[in-house]
C-alpha cells in the first residue's frame, strides 16, 4: 500500500502542463520504477501524483525530415532497444538502455523519466551526453529547447521549470551520422544493478580510418551529474588512431572526472574505473568504425 | 521401486500455476496491520517514548512501547529445548527493548487498520535515547572496556570453547618444520528467501493462533508461550506454505510480538508483515567469522601440528549463539587430521545485526578459512593442491571419538576423480600456470565434509502418523517441515516404498498445524532426510505390520506370508494378489463386527550422526585491469548416500551452488563506522548474485549409502553452499598469483589487492 495523496491522470500534454500549474507540489510519474520507490522509501510518502503515462502522444520513435531522431519520452527502454531506427543509427544508445536493472523495469521505465530523474547513474543519460541530445520540454509558454548539457542541475535536479515537462528526446542528424559508439557499463553483478560508473564513447574515423576527426566520452557517476570529458576530448582529436593515443584517453579523462568517495566505490577505484573504461569503450568503438587498434 | 526416481514435486504445479496459498494469501484482508519502530542508534537505553501524536493519527487502534511490554525474558533460537537448564538457549530477549543493542532494534509497536496509517504512526513516536558507545567488529567487542552488549557477559563473549590434541608446543619443536599462518575474513550476508517473514495472529476462544511463515512450527509454538508467560498448550501455530527460509526462518522472529499484540486489541486478527528492510536489518544473518589458522607442516606436506582461533560475531542478541563457531571449529581437527591440534572459538556479541542458523551453520566460514589454508600451504612447500589433498584429507575408515562418525567408503578420492574429470581440471590446471596478459585463467577446487544432523550435541527426534484412508491411500503427516527444499516429495516417496503403494496412493499433509500433526523440530541442519526418515521408515513398517494382521482377517493368510506390493495385499509366497488395499481399508473400517480405522504414530530418536562429503571445482576469468571476476565453469560433486530423487537433488544443488557463488563474489552486509547503521539492507545494494552472474551449474554424486540411515541419506540441504568460496579463491590465485583472504572476493577486493600485488 502505497502513501499517495492523490493522483491526477493527464489526458494530453496540455492536459498534464494544466494540472501541473494547478498543483505545483505534484511529481510527475511515468512508468513510476524511479517515483513508487521514493513512496514506498518515505522520501516522497503522501505525496500528489501527475500521471502521465497514458499519453501515447509521447511514445514512439521517428526519424524528422532534417533527419533528427525524435525519441517520444515516454518510450520505454525495451522499446528503444528494439526500435530499427535506434539499431541502425544510434544502436549504442539502444545497448545502453538494455542494461537498464531487469526486464520488467526496462518494460516499464522510460527515457523520459531516467532524464528527468536527474541522476548522475541513469543510463540512458551518458550515451545522451555523447550524442549532445536535446530535450523537448513543453511548458505553459510552448516548446523550448535544452541541451542535455544545460538540463542537469544538480543530483537530482533537472532543469523544469513551473508548467513544463519533456516531450521528447532529440538527437540531430550532425550528432549521429558518422559516429560509432560504445557503452560501458560497471556493476558489481550483470543484472539488477545501477552503475558504479558508465562510459559513452563515439568515434567518428576519416576515410582511410587511421585518423580520429571526433570523438566524444561521456560519463554517469563520475561527478554529481553526468559529463563530457571535454578536456581529452579537445587534446586527442585529430589524433591518429593509435594504443597511444588510447593510453593519451586514459591517462587525461583524470582531469576531466570527479567520482564521489563513498561506501559503494572508493574514490580511487572509481577513478581507476573512469581511465579503464574509457580505454576500453574508445576501443571498442574504433572498431565498430571500422578501424584497427591492438588490445 | 520409487525411492531413486526423479518424480515430479508433489507441489511444483500449484507453485507453477500460483495456486499455492502462503501466509499472506491465507490472511483475512481485514486483519489489522503491525509495525514496529526501529531504533535509529546502534546502542542506547531508551529514556522516554512519546506516542502522543501518533496515537492522534486516524486508523491507529494501540501503541505499545518497551515500557509496556512483559518481562518475560525468552530464547529465539530454533534448537531443541533442553530440559537441563545448563544447556538451555540463552533467554536474552524481551517484545521489545528498553536497552537498544543495535541499530534497527525493537523499540515500540503500532497496530492500525491499515499500512498507510501504520506506518505514519510509527514515523509520529518520538523516541528519546541516552546514547552509548557501541562496537563493531568481533575482536574490538572482546577487548577491556569496550561497550558492553549483554551485563551477564563480560567482554562481551557469549561463549569460548577450546579443544586440545597431543601437544601442539612440544610438536613444533621438531626441526625443519614450515610454519604457515593466514588469517581468514567472512563477511556478514542475509539469507534472501524470496518470501519475507511475515506472521498473523488472533485469539480463538482461550488460545492464540499464529500462523506464520517457520521452518519450525512446534518450536514457536514453545517460543510463544514462554514470551507470553501463557502454557504452551494455549498457542496454536500453523505453517502454510513457505518461500524459502535457509536458516533464518529457524529462529523465532516476530511471532510473539504479533501474538502479543493481537492480545491487545482485544485478540483481534493482527498482521506483522516484515518489509525487505526489515528482513535484512531485523531478522537474522550469517555470522561473520574470523579465523586464525597456523600449521607446522614438513616439506613433504605432511602436517604436524596445527591451531585455529575463530571469532564469531554474534551481533546484538545470542539466537542460536556459540553452536555456529562450534560447528566449523568441531569439523577443524576432523578434515584433516592431525596428531597435534589447539582449537579456540569464541562467539562475542557486537552492536551488528543478530545472527542465527544459515545453510551450512558456520560450514561455509570453516571451510573458507580452512581450504583457503590448505591452498596457502601447498604455495609455500610448493606442493601440488590435489596431491595435498589426497594425501591429507580424513581417509576411508576415520571414526570420529565423540560422534562415532565413520567415513565408510573412499568418497573424497571419487568426488575429486569425478570433478577432476568434468571440468578437464588436470589440463587446465597445466595450462594456466604462469600467464601474463591483463585477462587470464584459473582452476581450483575444494573439498568439505558435512555433519548431516546434530547428534549427540543435541536430541534428534522426529514422529510421523499414518492414516489409511478409505480407498487405501496413506496420509502421512510429520512434524518437519516442507520449506521448497522438496522434503514432502522425498517424504511421500520413502513411505510409498516402505508401505508397498504406488507413489500416488500416499498423501502427505504439507502445511504444519502444532494443534494436528505430530511433534517434530523443524527443517534444520541437513537432517530431514536422516532423522525424520527414520521416523517414516519406523511409523511406515508397524503400519504395514497392522495392515497385514488386520488382513488376515479376510484372506486368513498368515500375516507373515503376505506383503504390500503396488498397493496390493500380496502372498508372498507365489506373489498372488488377495486383495487391494483399499479394499481391505473400506472393509475393515465398515465392517459391522470389528470397525477398525488403521492408523499409526512413531517418534524417532535418532541417536546416530552421519558425514557427508563433497567438492566444488570453479574455473574462472579475471580481467585484471577491470578487477573483475567471470566464473567460467563449476562443478559440486556430493555424496549424499543415496539418492531419493536425483532431480530434486540436483536443485538442491544448484540452490547452493548460487549461494556460494554469492558468497564467493558479491554479498556483504555493510556498516557505517560512524552510526552503526546497516548502509545496503536492500535488494539494490546488497548485491545478491543473480543468474545472468551464473555459468551452468553442474551437480553431479557419488553414491555410497550411508549404513546408519533408515534409507541411505545424507546431508544434501545445506553442503552445497560449503565448498565454492575456496573453490572459486584457488581459481583466481592460480590465474593471478594473488591470494584473498576475505570474502566477497568482489571488484573493490580485487582493486584493492591488485594494487598491493602491483598487478595495476
Amino acid at each position: 500500500m502505497y502513501d499517495i495523496k492523490a493522483i491526477y491522470e493527464a489526458k494530453s500534454v496540455e492536459h498534464a502542463v494544466q494540472l501541473r500549474m494547478e498543483h505545483p507540489e505534484a511529481v510527475i510519474i511515468a512508468g513510476g520504477s524511479d517515483v513508487l520507490i521514493k513512496i514506498r522509501e518515505g522520501r516522497l510518502a503522501g505525496c500528489e501524483l501527475i500521471s502521465i503515462y497514458g499519453l501515447d502522444e509521447m511514445r514512439g520513435i521517428r526519424k524528422e525530415e532534417d533527419g533528427t531522431i525524435r525519441i517520444g519520452s515516454l518510450t520505454s527502454f525495451s522499446h528503444i532497444h528494439a526500435d530499427p531506427l535506434i539499431q541502425k543509427h544510434i544502436s549504442v544508445l539502444g545497448d545502453a538502455v538494455n542494461m537498464v536493472g531487469g526486464p520488467q523495469i526496462r518494460a516499464i521505465g522510460t527515457i523520459g523519466g531516467n532524464t528527468c530523474n536527474g541522476v548522475t547513474s541513469a543510463d540512458s543519460a551518458s550515451t545522451l551526453f555523447a550524442y549532445d541530445a536535446v530535450l523537448e520540454i513543453t511548458g505553459p509558454e510552448g516548446v523550448r529547447l535544452c541541451p542535455i548539457s544545460e538540463f542537469y542541475l544538480g543530483p537530482g535536479k533537472v532543469d523544469l521549470r513551473e508548467g513544463e515537462l519533456e516531450t521528447a528526446v532529440l538527437i540531430r542528424k550532425e550528432s549521429y551520422s558518422g559516429y560509432k559508439g560504445c557503452y560501458l557499463k560497471y556493476g558489481m553483478r550483470n543484472a539488477m544493478e545501477i552503475a558504479t560508473t558508465g562510459c559513452s564513447v563515439n568515434v567518428k574515423l576519416s576515410q582511410d580510418k587511421k585518423v580520429l576527426k571526433d570523438l566524444r566520452i561521456a560519463y554517469g557517476v563520475a561527478g554529481p551529474v553526468p559529463r563530457r570529458a571535454k578536456v581529452t576530448e579537445d587534446a586527442v582529436r585529430g589524433s591518429e588512431v593509435s594504443p597511444e593515443t588510447r593510453a593519451r584517453i586514459g591517462e587525461l579523462v583524470l582531469e576531466d572526472v570527479n567520482p564521489r568517495d563513498s561506501w559503494r566505490a572508493a574514490k580511487d577505484f572509481r577513478l581507476h574505473l573512469c581511465s579503464t573504461m574509457a580505454m576500453r569503450a574508445f576501443t571498442q568503438a574504433v572498431r565498430k568504425a571500422g578501424g584497427e587498434i591492438d588490445d | 521401486m520409487i525411492i531413486g526416481k526423479s518424480i515430479p514435486r508433489i507441489d511444483a504445479r500449484d507453485k507453477a500455476t500460483g495456486r499455492i496459498r502462503y501466509t499472506d494469501d491465507l490472511c483475512d484482508k481485514g486483519a489489522l496491520i503491525a509495525k514496529i519502530k526501529h531504533a535509529n542508534v546502534a546502542h542506547a537505553y531508551v529514556k522516554s517514548v512519546d506516542t502522543s501524536e501518533a496515537e492522534k493519527i486516524p486508523g491507529v487502534v494501540k501503541v505499545v512501547t518497551c515500557f509496556d511490554v512483559p518481562d518475560f525474558r525468552f530464547p529465539t533460537a530454533g534448537h531443541p529445548w533442553s530440559t537441563d537448564p545448563e544447556h538451555q538457549d540463552v533467554c536474552d530477549r524481551l517484545l521489545l527493548t528498553k536497552h537498544v543493542r543495535y541499530y534497527g532494534d525493537d523499540v515500540a509497536a503500532v497496530v492500525a487498520e491499515d499500512e498507510v496509517a501504520a506506518a505514519r504512526a510509527v514515523d509520529a513516536i518520538k523516541v528519546e535515547y541516552e546514547e552509548l558507545p557501541f562496537v563493531l567488529d568481533v575482536q574490538e567487542a572482546m577487548k577491556d572496556g569496550a561497550p558492553l552488549l549483554h551485563e551477564e557477559y563480560p567482554n562481551n563473549v557469549l561463549r569460548h570453547t577450546s579443544m586440545r590434541k597431543g601437544n601442539y608446543e612440544e610438536a613444533i619443536k621438531e626441526p625443519g618444520l614450515i610454519k604457515v599462518e593466514g588469517w581468514y575474513d567472512t563477511p556478514t550476508v542475509q539469507h534472501c528467501h524470496i518470501e519475507n517473514f511475515i506472521c498473523f495472529a488472533s485469539r480463538e476462544n482461550e488460545k492464540i493462533v499464529v500462523v506464520t511463515s517457520t521452518q519450525i512450527p512446534h518450536i514457536v509454538r514453545r517460543v510463544v508461550g514462554q514470551a507470553l508467560g501463557i502454557p504452551w498448550g494455549q498457542v496454536r501455530v500453523i505453517k502454510p506454505y513457505i518461500g524459502g527460509g535457509f536458516g533464518n526462518k529457524q529462529d523465532v522472529l516476530y511471532e510473539p510480538l504479533c501474538a502479543y499484540l493481537s492480545l491487545q486489541v482485544g485478540g483481534r486478527l493482527v498482521k506483522l508483515d516484515c518489509s525487505r528492510e526489515e528482513t535484512f536489518r531485523n531478522n537474522r544473518v550469517r555470522h561473520a567469522i574470523r579465523s586464525h589458522i597456523v600449521t607446522y607442516c614438513r616439506k613433504d606436506g605432511t602436517l604436524v601440528a596445527r591451531k585455529l582461533e575463530c571469532f564469531s560475531n554474534q551481533g546484538a542478541y545470542a539466537s542460536h549463539g556459540h553452536a555456529i563457531a562450534a560447528k566449523g571449529a568441531g569439523a577443524f581437527p576432523q578434515l584433516y587430521p592431525c596428531e597435534n591440534v589447539e582449537v579456540d572459538a569464541w562467539t562475542v556479541f557486537t552492536n551488528r545485526q543478530v545472527a542465527g542458523a544459515m545453510r551450512s551453520y558456520g560450514m561455509a566460514q570453516a571451510d573458507f578459512a580452512v581450504e583457503s589454508h590448505s591452498d596457502d600451504i601447498c604455495r609455500v612447500i610448493g606442493m601440488d593442491p590435489m596431491e595435498f589433498r589426497r594425501k591429507n584429507l580424513m581417509p576411508k575408515g576415520y571414526v570420529d571419538a565423540f560422534s562415532k562418525n565413520e567415513l565408510y567408503a573412499d568418497t573424497f578420492n571419487q568426488c575429486l576423480d569425478k570433478g577432476a574429470a568434468y571440468i578437464d581440471y588436470d589440463r587446465k590446471f597445466k595450462e594456466y600456470q604462469n600467464q601474463t596478459g591483463p585477462i587470464r585463467r584459473g582452476i581450483g577446487f575444494a573439498p568439505f565434509w558435512y555433519n548431516t544432523a546434530v547428534w549427540p550435541i543435541a536430541l534428534e527426534t522426529a514422529s510421523c502418523r499414518m492414516i489409511v484412508n478409505q480407498d487405501g491411500s496413506i496420509q502421512v503427516q510429520v512434524g518437519d517441515t516442507e520449506i521448497g527444499q522438496g522434503a514432502d516429495t522425498a517424504f511421500s516417496q520413502m513411505a510409498a516404498e516402505t508401505i508397498g503403494v504406488p507413489f500416488d496412493m500416499v498423501h502427505i499433509l504439507s502445511c504444519q498445524d502444532t494443534d494436528v500433526t505430530p511433534f517434530g523440530t523443524g527443517a534444520y541442519a541437513s537432517r530431514q532426510t536422516y532423522v525424520t526418515g527414520f521416523a517414516i521408515r519406523d511409523c511406515a513398517e508397524h503400519l504395514k505390520d497392522r495392515i497385514l494382521d488386520i488382513a488376515y482377517r479376510y484372506t486368513r493368510m498368515q500375516p507373515y506370508l503376505m506383503d504390500i506390493q503396488d498397493g496390493n495385499i500380496i502372498r508372498a509366497t507365489d506373489g498372488r494378489v488377495l486383495m487391494s488395499l483399499g479394499d481391505l481399508a473400506l472393509q475393515a473400517l465398515y465392517d459391522t463386527e470389528n470397525s477398525v480405522h488403521i492408523t499409526m504414530e512413531r517418534t524417532a530418536q535418532a541417536k546416530s550422526n552421519a558425514y557427508s562429503f563433497g567438492c566444488c571445482f570453479a574455473e574462472v576469468e579475471v580481467d585484471i585491469p577491470m578487477c573483475r571476476v567471470k566464473l567460467l565453469n563449476i562443478i559440486n560433486v556430493h555424496d549424499c548416500g543415496r539418492l531419493i530423487n536425483p532431480a530434486l537433488a540436483a536443485a538442491q544443488v544448484e540452490g547452493g551452488m548460487s549461494m556460494g557463488i554469492g558468497y564467493a563474489l558479491s554479498e556483504k552486509m555493510i556498516y557505517d563506522e560512524k552510526t552503526g547503521k546497516l548502509l545496503n539492507g536492500n535488494l539494490l545494494d546488497y548485491k545478491l548474485s543473480t543468474f545472468m552472474d551464473h555459468p551452468h551449474l553442474e551437480a553431479q554424486f557419488v553414491e555410497n549409502p550411508e549404513p546408519t540411515s533408515a534409507y541411505g541419506t545424507k546431508a544434501l540441504g545445506e553442503p552445497p553452499v560449503v565448498p565454492v568460496a575456496p573453490a572459486i579463491r584457488a581459481a583466481i590465485r592460480q590465474a593471478t598469483g594473488v591470494a584473498l583472504n576475505e570474502l566477497p572476493m568482489d571488484p573493490h577486493l580485487l582493486f584493492r589487492r591488485f594494487k598491493e600485488e602491483h598487478l595495476i
